[in-house]
């Protein structure tokens, strides 16, 4: 009966909250942030080390849902190597796919395995779930250094 | 299933909820989510087409029939809820926003006025968000400062702390009448004596009490209590705070402007009399009058038979809920509202509520502005199904089948 779920809670979206990549504290990074969804409690703490404008490493601890879990285990994987604009660009159309704006008009194949969460843009309640972890990597990266909420 | 009938007619009642009769991702709406709010009955609905199709124009002020019928219909409205709360007089009764404006009303009239450094409001550790910030804002404005009575982990007040933390400048106590988190029924009447053998006044936050038990604030014996319209049946919008004349006598106004007024000069206002003091401006005239309907709705089928069935489903909810082993329930005292919050091992209660909308279940999934109350359980939030007059015993078991498929998915 849950089947017609499947578009958003999809296979790979419990792999990543049962098993969370890059999920540790990193002790030499450069950037630590702290988000937080009001909302719902989720909380977030990204760590990155950037050096050259290149992300080295990015890793995240916390407690969330599902999919704010899997988004940002997600995330941690793909910015991995990424320089600063790349990621920030991929926060863009992230941005985008979720929320639904001018979303038909993405190229999800330009998404890669994130295209997996582009089914949140159907519950709108949750897209902020999907964005904390994206939104607290942005303040990071601009290195503002003080909590974000995605409210 | 062999459950025990509520004393009115079920089928009846729910037939007098128009939106209760619509599928929600293909399934019948259950709808779990009381607490936050309740839906309106039919009756409440009329009432307020009827009120600007026939009665409608502003009240105290013109002479014309229009107004005095509205007038009419509007304090018939602060009678009814004076029975409703059996208090001494009907201008003990002011009309405001909801239960968050009775409490800032208080927190800014009676505190202000009265409260000062090195004073003391004393609340609890399960507070609504709206029983803890306007208490914030006045120890800010004052140099008080807010004094809170921790629970136990059946989420219960523990009194001896409660009675430890009252003290000779104690200038308030402000508690739930029942908790909007974990459903607990606060022993009240130990805690306004308590209160008053030391001379201090006590608010209560009947948000949740209003809805699920008589109320009697004569028999209580409480200064100030609160509750919304929207959670008993009525609009939202519409909020009643309940104050013993002596004290709404002696505060200030709150708000200022018209209808709260006697005279008016640019060198002295005189304020009008009890109630309009506090209820400065154009009220919100239909949904107050609506209000009045609610409260004969609730009348017609009786507030102890909606409290006695919404009691039993409590019980056969807890017990089914008890059967399934990755199931903790938050909240456990022994005196409970109907409200039954929950953590599933593993599972964040947003997806529990996400998936449960799925099926057409609505519960709540969050912290229920009560952070502090999460932050005691240690918990990031719970999910809440909180149950109204019209809910079965039937929605009960596709809540736990439902909760059963989420645990299932997650594997």
């Amino acid at each position: 009966m849950l089947d017609q779920i499947r578009d958003l809670y999809q296979e790979v979206v419990f792999d990543h909250n049962r098993n969370p990549r890059n999920f540790r504290v990193m002790e030499d990074a450069n950037r630590k942030i702290e988000g937080f969804n009001p909302l719902c409690g989720d909380r977030i703490t990204l760590y990155a080390k950037v050096i050259d404008g290149k992300i080295e490493d990015v890793s995240f601890q916390g407690s969330g849902c599902a999919i704010s879990t899997a988004s940002a285990s997600l995330m941690t994987e793909i910015v991995k190597g990424q320089t600063e604009q790349e990621a920030e660009q991929l926060f863009d159309l992230f941005h985008r796919i979720t929320t639904g704006k001018n979303g038909d008009e993405v190229n999800l194949e330009e998404l890669g395995k994130l295209a997996v969460l582009a089914g949140v843009r159907a519950y709108p309640a949750r897209v902020k779930c999907a964005t904390l972890a994206w939104h607290s990597l942005q303040s990071a990266l601009k290195n503002d250094g003080e909590t974000v909420s995605t409210e | 299933m062999n459950q025990p009938q509520p004393r009115f007619d079920l089928a009846k009642a729910r037939a007098d909820f128009p939106i209760l009769s619509q599928t929600i991702n293909r399934h019948p709406l259950v709808y779990l989510d009381n607490a936050a709010s309740t839906h309106k009955p039919r009756a409440v609905i009329d009432r307020i087409r009827k009120v600007y199709e026939e009665d409608y124009s502003n009240v105290h002020r013109g002479v014309h029939t229009l107004s005095q019928r509205c007038t009419d219909l509007f304090e018939s409205a602060r009678e009814k809820v004076q029975t409703l709360l059996n208090a001494r007089h009907s201008h003990e009764i002011i009309f405001v926003r909801g239960t968050t404006e009775a409490i800032n009303l208080v927190a800014q009239s009676y505190g202000r006025k009265n409260v000062g450094p090195g004073d003391e409001i004393l609340i609890t550790a399960m507070e609504h968000h709206s029983n803890i910030v306007p208490w914030q804002m006045l120890c800010e404005q004052t140099g008080a400062s807010l004094k809170v009575a921790p629970i136990s982990l059946t989420g219960e007040l523990l009194m001896d702390e409660f009675a430890g933390l009252l003290s000779d400048r104690t200038r308030l106590v402000s508690v739930t009448h029942m908790s909007n988190a974990l459903g607990t029924i606060n022993p009240v009447e130990q805690i306004i004596a308590q209160a008053h053998a030391r001379g201090i006044p006590v608010l209560l936050d009947g948000a949740q009490s209003a809805p699920h038990m008589t109320v009697d604030v004569q028999a209580l014996d409480c200064d100030f209590y609160a509750f919304s319209g929207h959670k008993l049946y009525g609009p939202s919008g519409i909020g009643v705070l309940y104050g013993k004349e002596s004290l709404l006598t002696a505060m200030p106004p709150w708000q200022g402007g018209g209808d709260m007024i006697r005279r008016v000069t640019f060198e002295k206002t005189e304020y009008n009399e009890l109630p309009y003091k506090f209820e400065a401006g154009t009220p919100n005239i239909a949904d107050t009058i609506a209000l009045g309907a609610a409260i004969d709705y609730v009348n017609i089928l009786g507030i102890d038979a909606i409290a006695e069935h919404e009691h039993h489903l409590l019980a056969y909810a807890t017990e089914q809920a008890l059967k399934i082993p990755e199931l903790k329930i938050i909240g456990t005292a022994g005196h409970k509202g109907a409200i039954l919050s929950f953590t599933l091992d593993r599972i964040h209660p947003h997806d529990i509520g996400t998936l449960l909308d799925q099926l057409g279940i609505a519960i709540r999934a969050g912290h229920h502005c009560a952070m502090p109350v999460m932050d005691f359980f240690e918990v990031p939030a719970t999910a809440r199904a909180s149950f109204g007059l019209y809910n079965t015993f039937e929605e009960v078991d596709i809540l736990m089948d439902g909760i059963r498929q989420v645990i299932k998915m997650f594997g």
